[in-house]
């Protein structure tokens, strides 16, 4: 009895809350100085990827042989690579494929993985052990093996590699789907839902979905870290991106299989995109974390 | 025991997934130079003429055999070109664990112990930065530092040119000790330092980043507090009451590093031209040697899950609350 009269009380405060939850949700994510800095790169990476033909100097396929692997200099910053294309150029509009292709893949991944964590989380029984045995065998592949067969027998290409890698991050996003949906499937305000008539859809969507989105998204964002750098390895073993696309792993690859020169003369060539990698992925795993300790009051320190 | 449904579910979708290749298994198995009775023949092993279960059968029963057929580029079985190449790859993977491990651990430990200290924040910010950088950029940018611009380490390969080791077990370190050919350890243990360095940079930041947050949480229970409140000394309880039981989910994490390390031995093997499995898996995709990349899948996923198994077993005889 008491209890029902508390959750009632917390019922009719639950608008008062959300909104000073929230609050404390951006008072605590902008106070983080490493998820500050992550959201502005990710920032300048997006305007660049955005804006490419506006930013870049040259066109990103221009190749110049006599000039290759000069150094940075005035005219080319970064340098010019194996074909004596212009480094820069290629960065800004391998932010483009690259980012994209991670976000398309994490994109696949999250839709088909809230679709069967829900489904298994919310019905339960023999849905829920068939489904997620189905996820652990998914997660019994080491995920760059996963991906490699995939990609092999779809042929190798880059919309290949991001459906690869979305296949392999489905589990992890279906487990903490699913978690958050058992955690709210039994309580109160679902059996009053169910009690006025509401379908399992309209449960689904009012009352279940928006009390599993914060871990969700925490996982999504550590998740697109590792998509960009899963697609940048794809693409080095010849399963991605193909040359001549600026895509920054692709970039790298190209450099290395031109042969042992590029790393006495052209170490620009490898220094250069590899930053470029490296600080995406590190600007998104710097805001993952920061959601993360902004969104869970016990992890703020 | 939900071990053997998963490897079931393993073996199909391998099965499925080298069915689902456009054109004729047999066709695709064996390349485009294959003649017609040669085509025939592996029709007639692979049983591509009985029904799609008995073909899955026949599949299964060979690869528990250990015979998933013959590489399309080398002719030979696929099991005896992976067993050449397991000691190489043993050897490099092993190394580059036990670096993560004797790394990561004590660094964590201390981090948590020093909490909110410079080196804490340090630390922890290149734990970050290590697990963010693709393998292959760190690959290249070691050769170029150590192996190009400082002339430090040695590389390509396991060995110089001019080093000769009776070869025992397979493994460089092992044999030459074997073998009192101090030289040749030395020039194996040079060659293998870069390679490993690459490979040891994720799983070192992650056991890193693992062992601090449950020595931070272990830290605040009440044994901990009893001990220090009764006088133990401070170093005694970070080891013998913090360490020992934040070290469980640190394990976990390890046997989970191992998936990370196959992916990342195929890309680190690649670069170093290292002999190993993980360098045959990308010749193998180059030249879509399928019978190969199907075997490599098959055997990664079964290590993968074996060495899970392991753990989960670890875990119960370290932890008493743990039942299987």
């Amino acid at each position: 009895m008491a209890e029902a009269q508390m959750q009632q009380d917390a019922g009719a405060a639950s608008s008062v809350e959300t909104r000073s939850r929230r609050e404390d949700f951006l008072r605590a994510f902008f106070s983080n100085r490493l998820a500050m800095f992550g959201t502005v790169v990710m920032a300048i990476f997006i305007i660049m990827a955005v804006f490419a033909p506006l930013l870049a100097p040259y066109d990103p396929l221009d190749q110049n042989l006599p000039e290759k692997f000069d150094g940075p200099s005035l005219s080319h910053p970064f340098g010019q690579d194996e074909l004596g294309r212009d480094i820069l150029s290629r960065v800004i509009y391998g932010a483009r494929i690259s980012l994209t292709a991670g976000l398309a893949a994490v994109t696949l991944a999250t839709v088909v993985g809230t679709l069967i964590g829900v489904i298994a989380g919310y019905f339960g029984r023999a849905v829920d052990s068939s489904l997620m045995r189905l996820m652990d065998v998914i997660l019994a592949f080491p995920s760059i093996l996963l991906a490699i067969i995939i990609v092999s027998v779809l042929g190798p290409s880059l919309p290949n590699a991001m459906l690869a890698i979305g296949i392999v991050f489905i589990p992890q996003i279906a487990r903490v789907v699913r978690s958050g949906v058992i955690s709210v499937r039994e309580r109160d305000y679902i059996e009053a839902e169910r009690a006025l008539g509401a379908s399992n859809t309209q449960i689904i969507f009012s009352g279940i979905l928006p009390n599993s989105t914060a871990p969700l998204i925490v996982q999504a964002t550590l998740t697109l870290a590792t998509a960009i750098l899963d697609v940048a390895a794809l693409s080095f073993l010849g399963l991605g991106a193909r040359a001549p696309t600026p895509e920054w792993g692709a970039m790298l690859t190209d450099a290395f299989r031109s042969g042992f020169g590029v790393f006495v003369q052209g170490q620009h060539a490898i220094i250069f995109p590899g930053i470029a990698i490296a600080l995406a992925v590190l600007s998104v795993n710097f805001v993952g974390d920061g959601l993360r300790d902004a969104l869970d009051p016990r992890r703020r320190g | 025991m939900q071990i053997i449904p998963v490897l079931l579910g393993v073996s199909i979708v391998v099965f499925f997934m080298v069915r689902a290749i456009p054109g004729d298994p047999a066709q695709v198995m064996l390349g485009q130079q294959a003649t017609q009775e040669q085509v025939q023949q592996v029709r007639e092993k692979m049983g591509l003429d009985k029904p799609v279960f008995v073909q899955y059968g026949l599949f299964l029963k060979d690869a528990l055999r250990g015979d998933l057929g013959d590489s399309t580029v080398t002719g030979r079985p696929v099991t005896t070109e992976l067993l050449t190449r397991l000691p190489a790859t043993f050897e490099l993977t092993a190394f580059a664990m036990l670096v993560a491990v004797l790394v990561g651990v004590p660094v964590g430990v201390i981090s948590a112990v020093k909490q909110y200290s410079l080196l804490d924040k340090t630390t922890s910010v290149l734990a970050l930065t290590g697990i963010s950088m693709p393998i292959f950029w760190l690959a290249m940018i070691l050769v170029v530092i150590f192996g190009v611009n400082l002339e430090l380490l040695p590389f390509p390969g396991r060995l110089g040119p001019t080093t000769a080791i009776t070869s025992i077990t397979g493994v460089v370190l092992v044999d030459s000790l074997i073998t009192l050919n101090f030289a040749g350890f030395w020039d194996g243990l040079l060659h293998l330092i870069m390679p490993a360095l690459a490979l040891a940079t994720i799983p070192m930041a992650v056991i890193m980043r693992m062992t601090r947050s449950s020595m931070l949480e272990v830290m605040n229970e009440d044994y901990v507090r009893t001990a220090r409140a009764k006088g133990v000394v401070p170093w005694r309880v970070v080891f013998k009451h913090a360490l020992r039981n934040a070290m469980l989910p640190t394990i976990t994490v390890i046997g989970l590093q191992a998936g990370l390390l196959m992916g990342g031995a195929i890309i680190t093997e690649t670069i170093f031209s290292w002999p190993g499995i993980g360098l045959y898996v990308y010749q193998s995709v180059g030249s879509r040697d399928f019978p190969s990349i199907q075997g490599v899948v098959l055997y990664g996923a079964l290590l993968f899950v074996l060495i899970n198994l392991l753990v989960d077993v670890l875990y119960a005889v370290l932890d008493p609350r743990v039942r299987l």
